[in-house]
């Protein structure tokens, strides 16, 4: 069976230990997490987790299944096929020597990124976006040298 | 400060003394019909047993490990249609209870374990006899709280026992910080209800998804039913049996459900799995419709789960949304509670009067019956398990008996020769297979059933792993009756060494230490030994009739094994112990 990237955004209860549950039972029942992301709702008792896992469609109704278990799970929405809107934050520390800069702040121009920290020989870039507009940068950046990565998890809300 | 005077204290009324954390406890426990504790004391946990002092409804039962007290909590649970409750301290205290917490967790029984904790201010500080028991607990709990504000106690064993006994049961966690304990709250009585909005567990079965379930059972010419743990816990017998006698199709039990399905009913085929008999195993693999209630279908059921019932339709009715599709493909879900499921399904079958289509397929299953399996060799000179369970029945058929098992052999001895007599009369832990389970769980079952005869079936190498509950049981006056199939071996593991290992037996063979009759005596018990064949049965009425608690040891051969055996990762039609040939003959054309 074909295994694909998932979203599942899960809203819980906003308590200590919540996240803990989360994580351990998917690690527990052999899945690894791509990406992980929390934060509170607009209801301060209630967080949003956004898990990104790789796994087939069996996998996953186990997955969610065992997550609806949780007393603190409250609704799970997969985002896979529905349309949403997904977006992830990174920080790239690059390689960025004078006779490159002018090449990169067009670059970071193009994607709609900014540029929030130049150093002598580096500068630092913050972009949202989808996992694909970020993986582009990325693997345009790869050829100046990246010197550090940081990024988050995905986060998604549903269209409409 | 607090400058009460001890004599303050003791001459105050229960009721005139502050409520703090502790009492508003005791108060809730008593208030939910808590009548047993079993518990272990220590530091963190002083003020909830000083409450306790004052309880007139709730007998604490002090086991000497706290593993043993869940298992107790477990005996009592699965005999008595109530929780159990375990209560123990902090650090060590908490993590003994670890292993007891995930049989009952696998075994889906309702186990409510109340644990201290160190102060709110010291968590996280590597306190003394601190442990993350929360987090320890989390993969093998049904939920699970740490109490941070006193506010939160009461709603939350509420809730706690709610979670513990509704939906598929399981075991709660309540850690109690001892700061909590010692808080000043309000008691404003025990809540009537209790509202969780994210916990709404499904009893009635989807009813288009009933319609089908007994369309497919109506026109079905070879059915079988597997029988799951979950039979036991709605208390679903006379469903289960209402459907089976109108449609003339056969029971097989997994391991949790012995007991649900009268023995010695013509439907009845018995344990099926790994050390199940030909005609249950047989009926399972070639049948045309499965219809599989509250189990989880275990390894040990299935067998290689690719080659599981291969040519069957698959109907699995189940309480835990996430059973279902889990191990085994499915056909016709159905989630809910057994109970409800299947007197739904009897409604519907009732409605179109259907005619039984199995007859020729039962008299299939009488041939698989007749197919032998491997007994032990002929020995005047040794004891064998049949022989001591021949006995074991005859003289428990007129008393009301209830049997708790270690996990081994002898486990497996007893789910094969045993004649169970009814729901919850045979009691053992089945998923997790915990060596040292069955004499506290034969404790726990003893006080939920004074007035029963509460027989522990154990091994020489499980009864030594809870052995310090023979105290617990002699100072409650328990009359528990343990009989020990001593063969000086770790039975099961020599079998799978001398099976599949090619008999290199490795740190299985047991010296034997101690002699079970005089340590008997040393607990206050009355304690024998029997290893002549012709003495047995004498022996086990001797022991039955004895008053108070009272061993026998029964020194057996290492060498009988328990058959049929299917090898790990084998479908379950391929029985070490029973000829291939045997099979075929028994086999009508057709179903080859």
């Amino acid at each position: 069976m074909a295994t694909q990237q998932h979203t599942l955004s899960l809203i819980v209860d906003n308590k200590f230990g919540v996240l803990a549950r989360i994580t351990g039972l998917i690690s527990r029942r052999g899945f690894n997490i791509d990406s992980l992301a929390v934060g509170v709702t607009e209801d301060p008792t209630i967080s949003r987790v956004t898990v990104v896992v790789t796994a087939d469609e069996v996998a996953l109704e186990q997955i969610t299944k065992q997550l609806h278990k949780l007393i603190n799970v409250h609704k799970i929405n997969d985002f896979t096929n529905e349309p949403s809107v997904d977006r992830e934050l990174v920080l790239f520390k690059i390689h960025a020597p004078a006779d490159t800069r002018h090449e990169l702040i067009e670059l970071v121009n193009v994607f709609r990124a900014k540029i929030i920290d130049v150093g002598k020989n580096s500068m630092t870039v913050e972009a949202t976006g989808n996992s694909e507009k970020l993986q582009a940068m990325e693997d345009l950046f790869r050829g100046y040298g990246i010197k550090e990565i940081a990024r988050t998890g995905r986060i998604s809300l549903s269209r409409g | 400060m607090d400058t009460r005077t001890r004599k303050d204290v003791q001459n105050k009324a229960p009721e005139e003394r502050p409520m703090n954390g502790a009492r508003a406890l005791v108060a809730s426990l008593e208030a939910e019909g808590v009548d047993t504790i079993f518990g272990y004391p220590g530091g963190t946990v002083l003020d909830i047993y000083d409450a306790l002092y004052d309880s007139k409804k709730i007998k604490h039962i002090l086991v000497r490990h706290e593993q043993a007290a869940v298992h107790a909590a477990e005996g009592y649970a699965r005999t008595c249609d109530k929780p159990g409750v375990v209560l123990v301290t902090s650090g060590p205290g908490s993590t003994n209870t670890v292993t007891g917490i995930t049989d009952a967790y696998m075994d889906s029984i309702p186990v409510i374990v109340i644990a201290g904790q160190v102060s709110t201010e010291a968590i996280g500080t590597d306190a003394f006899q601190e442990a993350d028991f929360l987090g320890i607990t989390m993969p093998v709990i049904k939920h699970s709280y740490l109490i941070k504000d006193v506010k939160d106690l009461v709603p939350s064993i509420k809730e706690a026992f709610h979670i513990a006994t509704t939906g598929r049961p399981g075991p709660v966690v309540i850690c109690v910080p001892s700061d909590i304990a010692k808080a000043k709250v309000k008691y404003e009585g025990y809540p009537e209800k209790i509202k969780i909005s994210s916990y709404r567990p499904t009893y009635k079965g989807n009813a288009r998804q009933v319609k089908q379930a007994a369309s497919l059972m109506e026109k079905a010419t070879k059915p079988v039913i597997i029988a799951g743990g979950g039979i036991v816990s709605s208390g679903a017998y006379s469903d289960l049996k209402n459907i089976a006698e109108l449609l003339q199709i056969p029971v097989a039990e997994t391991l949790m459900a012995r007991g649900c399905f009268p023995v010695d009913h013509y439907l009845h085929l018995g344990q099926m799995g790994m050390h199940g008999m030909p005609a249950p195993n047989l009926a399972v693999s070639r049948s045309d419709l499965v219809i599989a209630v509250g189990t989880r279908f275990s390894n040990r059921v299935t067998g290689d789960v690719s080659r599981f019932a291969q040519h069957a339709k698959i109907i699995h009715i189940d309480i835990d949304p996430a059973e279902i599709g889990k191990n085994v493909r499915v056909d016709l879900p159905i989630v809910g509670d057994a109970h409800e499921v299947l007197s739904a399904i009897f409604e519907q079958l009732q409605k179109s009067e259907p005619q039984p289509k199995t007859s020729s397929w039962l008299e299939q299953i009488d041939e698989w019956r007749k197919v032998g399996v491997k007994e032990p060799e002929d020995d005047p000179k040794i004891i064998t398990a049949e022989q001591i369970f021949e006995a074991i029945n005859e003289l428990s058929a007129k008393r009301d008996v209830i049997f708790a098992t270690e996990v081994g052999q002898h486990q497996m001895w007893a789910s094969r020769f045993l004649i169970n007599k009814g729901p919850r009369t045979f009691i053992t832990s089945g998923g997790a297979g915990t060596m040292g389970f069955g004499l506290p769980a034969a404790e726990g079952i003893q006080i939920a059933n004074p007035d029963k005869l509460v027989v522990c079936l154990a091994g020489d190498g499980s009864i030594q792993m809870n052995i310090q509950e023979m105290a617990t049981c002699t100072e409650y006056g328990l009359p528990v009756k343990v009989i020990i199939f001593n063969n000086s071996t770790l039975g099961m593991v020599r079998q799978f060494q001398e099976l599949f290992y090619m008999k290199r037996y490795v740190a299985t063979d047991l010296p034997r230490i101690p002699d079970y009759a005089l340590l008997a005596k040393a607990y206050g018990w009355t304690g024998s030994m029997v290893d002549d064949p012709k003495k047995v049965k004498g022996a086990i009425e001797q022991l039955f009739d004895t008053e108070g608690p009272a061993l026998l040891d029964i020194h057996m051969s290492k060498d009988e094994l328990v058959y049929p055996a299917v090898k790990g990762g084998n479908p379950i039609t391929k029985m070490i112990g029973v000829n291939d040939a045997d099979i075929e003959n028994a086999t009508s054309e057709g179903r080859r």
